[in-house]
């Protein structure tokens, strides 16, 4: 949550902020193969390579099946890839690690706690001191606009403010990289943008890594300094896109020429693999 | 939102009413057919002949006695057969090996009709309440078993995937999610539990006892006591209801989630 003093203002046209020697993820040659019910070999990732480097926003589209959310299962560690190297802060990944926080597409909150107490879960199960990191949820609320309904049931909010919670969730314990699995995907459009935006505010604030996967390429530009473009059978990278478009991006800007080009370039992969989505 | 309340407290009002309006009917009904008809009292005696029978019996001091013993003898049953099943399932549920050892014999356990042990449990026994709240237990146990080992089991892939990305454990995955998941389909078990330890202490009862309201209800019926023996049975399915709204009370207290999201599992 400390603001660095970033010379954002000067030359906010890009993004190259040290991707290459200082990279905070390192994804090396990432195989992953599993075999169905039916005794088919699936050959779900293909060749993986992505450095992110900190404090760096990706976005990940592609249509279905082309491995994006088995890409992200791996890095968060609930699934063991066949092989290749994943490095995050220097270290192997070898399972979950609390340098990670994941929002999934569901806010997946436990209906018998509090918004608070389901905000400090990942506090309660890696045993941090809970009056610190409790100052620190409540803090988070209120960034979200969550401030008195840290004693309200999931059930008592809506679907944003849900996933709103789900993201303070995957925040709490101030991990370095943010995983977040088409985290809009289930609200209306309405709600989706205006959940965008608070995104990238939630971003520029905390200074984390975020890698973001997504079913809407107008999202992925919006959001993103790169945007990695997957196609399926194999699931693989087929083109990384530099963003350049000055931040703090407004959502007016969507309706721009420069955006539309970026959709453009982005939508081509999908129509040339006669897959279109989205 | 005072006006819904109000709303709501005079549909609540009218429903009440209307229960007891039912009521009223039934039992007016039923006098009255009996009296037109000149039914015997010893086929089926009026409500004003039992409610003459249960002061009788109230005050002769035998239907209290009788009614403690039972409620003793269903309670420690219940008790003893749930939380055996409750450990039971517990075992199970974790530990693939104690299933394939234990669940065979308790799937024929359970598929004997305890009311062809019963004579043997009271052989071991004896005619004193622990035959009976063996017997009890046996039949309360196997719900709560059931119910443990699908309620252990019913959690949500996602949120186990959600709690192990925060790096948690097997233990705290079962603290946090799998046990509060399990609390519903436990208190499923206890509902159904606690209605049938009724059945079993009456089923010991009818074996062979020297007290308890099974006893009496045999007592009264040897004696062709017809209201007697409605009495009775109007006392067990009043003490049924009221064990059951208890449990019914404590599972909208314990899992008050259930009843948010309007999945209620059991009807009063």
């Amino acid at each position: 949550m400390t603001m660095a003093s970033t010379p954002d203002s000067a030359s906010s046209a890009a993004s190259p902020r040290n991707r290459d020697d200082n990279a905070l993820v390192q994804i090396a040659d990432l195989q992953m193969h599993y075999r169905t019910r039916d005794g088919n070999d699936i050959h779900a990732l293909k060749d993986v390579n992505l450095k992110i480097g900190e404090s760096e926003f990706v976005s990940i589209v592609g249509p279905s099946g082309c491995g994006k959310t088995t890409l992200l299962r791996i890095l968060s560690g609930v699934l063991a890839r066949t092989s290749g190297d994943v490095t995050i802060a220097g270290r192997q990944l070898k399972g979950p690690s609390p340098e990670i926080g994941v929002v999934f597409q569901a806010p997946i909150l436990l209906p018998w706690r509090t918004v608070f107490e389901n905000v400090m879960i990942p506090v309660e199960v890696q045993g941090r001191n809970r009056e610190q990191f409790g100052a620190r949820a409540r803090q988070l609320l209120a960034m979200v606009g969550l401030q008195g309904f840290e004693d309200k049931y999931p059930s008592e909010l809506s679907g944003g403010m849900q996933q709103r919670v789900g993201i303070c969730r995957a925040l709490v314990h101030d991990p370095s990289f943010l995983l977040m699995d088409e985290p809009f995907g289930a609200l209306d459009a309405m709600t989706r943008e205006s959940m965008n935006e608070e995104l990238q505010r939630i971003w520029r604030d905390s200074q984390k890594t975020i890698l973001l996967v997504t079913h809407s390429i107008p999202e992925a530009v919006y959001l993103a300094d790169r945007v990695v473009v997957m196609t399926p059978r194999p699931g693989k990278i087929v083109e990384i896109i530099d963003v350049d478009l000055p931040r703090p991006r407004l959502l007016s800007m969507q309706n721009t020429p420069e955006f539309g080009r970026f959709v453009t370039a982005i939508r081509r992969h999908f129509n040339s693999e006669g897959v279109l989505d989205a | 939102m005072s006006n819904a309340a109000q709303e709501s407290f005079k549909t609540k009002l009218g429903n009440w009413a209307l229960a007891l309006l039912t009521f009223l009917i039934f039992i007016g009904g039923w006098e009255a057919i009996v009296r037109w008809l000149d039914v015997p009292v010893i086929i089926l005696p009026p409500p004003s002949a039992i409610l003459v029978a249960s002061w009788k019996s109230f005050s002769a001091g035998e239907l209290l006695f009788h009614t403690a013993v039972t409620m003793y003898e269903v309670l420690m049953g219940f008790l003893l057969g749930s939380i055996c099943g409750l450990l039971l399932g517990f075992g199970i549920a974790l530990s693939p090996l104690a299933e394939r050892i234990f669940y065979p014999y308790i799937i024929a356990f359970q598929t004997v009709p305890k009311v062809a042990v019963a004579p043997i449990i009271v052989i071991w026994f004896g005619y004193g309440v622990s035959s009976k709240v063996i017997i009890t237990a046996t039949i309360a146990f196997f719900p709560l078993l059931a119910n443990t080992i699908m309620g252990l089991r019913a959690a949500p892939q996602d949120q186990i995937d959600m709690l192990v990305t925060c790096t948690a454990s097997r233990w705290q995955v079962f603290r946090l999610v799998r046990l509060p998941q399990a609390l519903p389909y436990v208190f499923v078990g206890l509902d159904v539990a606690i209605v049938l330890s009724v059945i079993g202490a009456i089923v010991g009862e009818f074996v062979g006892a020297k007290a308890g309201l099974g006893y009496l209800i045999l007592q009264k019926n040897f004696s062709f006591d017809m209201p007697g023996t409605f009495v009775v049975l109007i006392i067990l399915s009043v003490l049924g209801v009221g064990l059951h709204w208890i449990i019914s009370y404590l599972q909208r207290r314990i899992v008050f989630w259930i009843d948010v999201a309007g999945e209620r599992v059991t009807g009063a």
